[in-house]
């Protein structure tokens, strides 16, 4: 609880800072209209005006200052402009409508929980192939290793489009994306976990003359408890990314990804900045669930949350 | 058929090697270590080959490893120019950047525990947000040349950074601190002798993460926008021509570019921690 005021902190000074950069980014665009609304700005034609940098030109122009916070197609929204979008269209539209962020975060979050249950249950099925077959552990690992310095999150588009082109459509590439993402994560972090037990508890379990499949669910699965959780938070906010990338640029008609590009391409940056920051909470809200489920479980287990 | 036979026998050939050598009185040699998983990805290439060649795998859809590996011989300076644009222009000065400006953050945050314990909270939660999705504001901003892509990736690259540098520098203990204490050395010298070194296993860790996220950054970026050149242009322009072969042999790239952008970065933090438990 006692970093609550400065987390508080830190938020009010990015918040300053955006409010602070508002001003100097749409200053020329703003300039430019209250020309043509007939208001006195200072050097008088565009040409000039490009001269001055944005921090120049709003020195110069000090009463077209608020006029910076509600421009209409801003280059950098204030956050007050942000905030009224998302209320608009989070509470006030029917969550049916092709205008609700509700019903985009739906058709996001659907594929992206899809693929997380799949990548994560296929990844603790190979973690304990490669925990109990030497021959897996030496072929297989390393490469679970590398791929994760690979960019293929850049490559989801094309997954999409290929799979489109095969006829299958919907929730199943999305789900794709996602489940191969968490699925490494996972993969490695289990390994890890069902190896944590020491020699001395293995030993002890020997003597108890536990067979292999109590060994298993006596000590290694309750060991590796703390490392999945971790695996876990990674896992799926690495689903929520993949999910809206693979929307970005594919021409997709609803989701995160969708929204973003639509504000982009049709001049709302509003649309775009407000499916930004719902992405965020999204993701956000995921991982917070998981630090809570993760604390009640770890309690209830006798581990304290790390 | 027969080639879908041979794609079995392979498998089972393959399967058997890498039994006979993990289980066999070698298994722990370095040879082994590195022959083990060389033979199981090679068994792979040649079995998606025998798949693609027997079932008669539109190139559409799944072009086959040798045409791949043809497309990556004869376009060999387009690829270059590619890797150019992308990886040398975009990804690097974006992470320097990016990581530049994280250190200076958290030295300067250091300073103040306040500013610490909030740091450490926003950081993480902002490293786990989709901020690719910045990728069409930048490019909007900063027009379709590197420099967005470097700002993307700049964005992108700080915050698992910053977070892994206030961490490490909290990394001493009180024994340690109190050591300095009794040198008389001050705010600098502690800062230069003891903390920075430190953190220095947290601060790699950082830039390992980050190394994956600057190719992913420059790539997804220049699908908004980008010159002529670039992987990001290439692949969604070869997609847009269905050569797929292409798209492959950038994808090639680019898991040849992440990784060994990785594992250098692995190489100097060997040099630079050697004194770390995890390196010895």
């Amino acid at each position: 609880m006692k970093s609550v005021l400065p987390v508080l902190t830190v938020i009010g000074a990015i918040v300053l800072f955006w409010l602070a950069a508002v001003v100097p980014m749409n200053m020329h665009l703003v300039a430019d209209q209250a020309q043509r609304d007939g208001l006195v700005v200072m050097p008088e034609t565009p040409v000039e005006r490009q001269e001055y940098g944005g921090i120049g030109l709003s020195l110069r122009n000090l009463h077209l200052v608020p006029l910076t916070y509600d421009f209409v197609r801003p280059r950098l929204p204030s956050p007050q402009q942000v905030a009224s979008e998302m209320y608009d269209t989070i509470f006030d539209k029917k969550i049916t409508s092709k205008r609700s962020l509700v019903y985009h975060g739906w058709v996001t979050l659907a594929p992206t929980l899809l693929g997380f249950v799949i990548g994560t249950s296929l990844g603790i099925m190979l973690a304990v192939g490669i925990v109990y077959s030497r021959v897996m552990d030496r072929s297989v690992m390393p490469w679970a290793i590398v791929s994760q310095t690979i960019p293929i999150l850049a490559l989801a588009p094309m997954v999409i489009v290929v799979l489109g082109s095969m006829g299958i459509q919907g929730l199943f590439p999305k789900s794709l994306i996602a489940a191969y993402l968490s699925f490494f994560p996972v993969v490695v972090g289990m390994v890890k976990g069902l190896r944590a037990p020491d020699a001395m508890q293995l030993d002890l379990l020997r003597t108890y003359h536990a067979s292999g499949a109590q060994g298993f669910w006596a000590l290694r699965l309750p060991a590796s408890t703390p490392y999945l959780f971790a695996s876990l938070k990674i896992g799926i906010s690495a689903s929520l990314v993949g999910t809206i990338v693979a929307e970005l640029p594919t021409g997709a008609r609803a989701g995160f990804g969708a929204r973003m590009l639509v504000g982009d391409q049709y001049g709302q940056p509003l649309v775009s900045w407000a499916a930004l920051f719902a992405a965020a909470l999204t993701a956000a809200a995921l991982v917070g669930l998981f630090s809570m489920i993760e604390r009640i479980t770890l309690k209830r287990m006798g581990m304290s949350a790390a | 058929m027969s080639l879908v036979f041979a794609a079995l026998v392979v498998w089972a050939a393959g399967w058997w090697i890498n039994v006979r050598l993990a289980n066999g009185p070698s298994a722990d040699s370095t040879v082994v270590k590195i022959l083990v998983p060389a033979i199981f990805g090679l068994t792979v290439v040649v079995i998606w080959e025998l798949l693609v060649q027997g079932f008669e795998v539109n190139p559409v859809i799944l072009p086959a490893p040798s045409a791949i590996l043809e497309r990556l011989l004869v376009e060999g300076p387009r690829l270059w120019a590619d890797f150019h644009q992308t990886i040398i222009k975009g990804a690097m000065s974006g992470y320097v950047i990016g990581g530049l400006a994280a250190f200076c953050v958290a030295v300067l945050a250091d300073r103040s525990d306040f500013l610490t314990r909030g740091i450490l909270p926003v950081g993480s939660f902002m490293a786990a947000l989709p901020i690719v999705g910045t990728a069409p504001i930048f490019v909007k901003w900063l027009g379709s040349d590197w420099e967005s892509k470097a700002a993307v990736v700049a964005v992108m690259v700080f915050f698992p950074i910053l977070v892994n540098t206030v961490a490490g520098l909290r990394d001493t203990t009180v024994m340690q601190r109190d050591l300095m204490r009794t040198y008389g050395a001050g705010y600098w010298p502690t800062l230069f002798k003891l903390r920075l070194p430190a953190a220095m296993p947290f601060v790699f860790n950082g830039l390992k993460i980050a190394t994956t996220l600057a190719l992913i950054g420059a790539i997804v970026a220049e699908f908004f926008g980008s010159p002529t050149v670039g992987m990001g242009f290439r692949i969604s322009t070869s997609f847009g021509q269905l050569a797929l072969d292409m798209v492959w042999a950038e994808i090639v790239i680019a898991a040849l570019a992440g990784s060994t952008f990785y594992g250098v970065m692995t190489l100097i933090e060997k040099r630079m921690t050697f004194w770390h438990p995890s390196q010895r």
